[in-house]
């Protein structure tokens, strides 16, 4: 590069730069404002021609800086270094993404295995509330009605009108719409009539009993059952067997908490 | 003072017409920029000490920015582009801090 400070020796001596210049300044700071007052020579306006193409080219340089990116002009290794960068960084992120939808789906199936755990839960909670007498039920089975006009049907023959009921399936039943027959339910005979769980009840006696009609229905009539132990002569009652599609058991019970049995695994 | 004018008239210019670089310029404009400043506060200094030609200006000049491009384009040939407009910059740099620490001396005396 040539060198502009150090051509001593083209010009040994300091030539003014304007050689009209009566008295040539020797101090630098009088020379440079001699220069700015008087239009110039042809030396400045060759400076001015230089000036003003380094003035243009600068704004140019420093416009397009700022207008573009930092991609236009790159050189390839750089590119290739943005390229570098870029992949990296979406594989990070796709690395988050597939995390993030590990987590999701845990979560998802987490609510839909509790979802269904509730739901078996309640099912669960359904059919032992129908077997314990906790939940009025509906559905098909039979109405027995037992008249007894001379009193002679006590707890023994509708205990086992009711264990023969129980026998052929029976899932739900209910005396005189009064008492809801469960596990518990104990018959007592008393001064006319049958006390079931501390209720009394009198004749005429109405069993509802949900459960397959026809399987209910057969299961009382046959030979020593409970319509002929009920019909007997000693008895001398009558039996109404009536098959529905529509039997309503509206009666419940409270659960009764176990007071000594616990669920315990045995054996 | 035409000096200065041409500067002005130069910036203005460019502020006016705002025009493209073009592509194949792109790389060398900046380093050619710089070179053209130390060309030019080399002139000024050679100016306050009374040396200043004009032949020796426009030579420097355009020899200035010519070896910076050229440097440049070798650079990106050799696959080293950007070291070496790193280290052109740098020595761009010094030469022109030197320069204005001499015109300073004359300027402010200090």
């Amino acid at each position: 590069m040539t060198d502009q400070p150090t051509p001593a020796p083209k010009q040994p001596t300091p030539a003014p730069p304007t050689p009209p210049a009566p008295l040539p300044p020797s101090d630098g700071r009088a020379r440079l404002l001699a220069a700015l007052r008087r239009p110039g020579s042809r030396g400045q306006a060759a400076a001015a021609v230089l000036l003003a193409i380094l003035g243009f080219a600068a704004v140019t340089q420093v416009k397009a800086n700022g207008k573009d990116d930092q991609y236009v002009g790159a050189r390839q290794g750089d590119l290739v270094q943005y390229i570098n960068n870029l992949s990296l960084a979406s594989q990070r992120t796709e690395a988050e993404i597939a995390r993030l939808q590990q987590t999701r789906d845990a979560l998802r199936s987490d609510t839909r295995s509790r979802r269904t755990a509730l739901e078996r839960a309640r099912q669960q909670a359904d059919t032992l509330g129908i077997l314990a007498g906790t939940v009025p039920v509906v559905g098909s089975g039979v109405r027995v009605t037992v008249t007894d006009e001379k009193g002679g049907v006590g707890s023994n023959q509708l205990l086992e009108g009711l264990e023969e009921l129980r026998d052929a399936g029976a899932e739900a039943i209910e005396l005189n719409n009064r008492v809801r027959v469960v596990a518990q339910t104990s018959l007592k005979d008393v001064d006319g009539g049958v006390m079931v769980d501390g209720t009394v009840l009198r004749a005429p006696y109405v069993i509802e009993a949900i459960g397959s009609p026809h399987d209910l229905a057969t299961a009382l009539d046959f030979k020593g059952g409970f319509i002929d132990e009920v019909q007997r002569a000693d008895v001398d009652g009558t039996v109404q067997v009536q098959e529905s599609d529509k039997v309503e058991i509206s009666t419940v019970v409270e659960p009764a908490a176990p007071q000594y049995a616990q669920p315990g695994a045995t054996g | 003072m035409i000096a200065a004018v041409g500067l002005l008239i130069g910036v203005l210019l460019g502020l006016i017409l705002q025009p493209e670089v073009p592509i194949w310029l792109e790389p060398y404009l900046p380093i050619a920029v710089v070179a053209a400043l130390d060309a030019v506060f080399g002139a000024l200094r050679a100016f306050l000490d009374g040396i200043f030609d004009d032949k020796v200006f426009v030579v420097s000049f355009v020899s200035n920015v010519l070896i910076a491009a050229i440097i440049v384009y070798l650079g990106d040939k050799l696959g080293v582009g950007g070291q070496l407009s790193t280290g052109v910059i740098v020595v761009l740099g010094i030469r022109i801090f030197s320069n204005v620490a001499a015109i300073r001396r004359h300027i402010f005396h200090a």
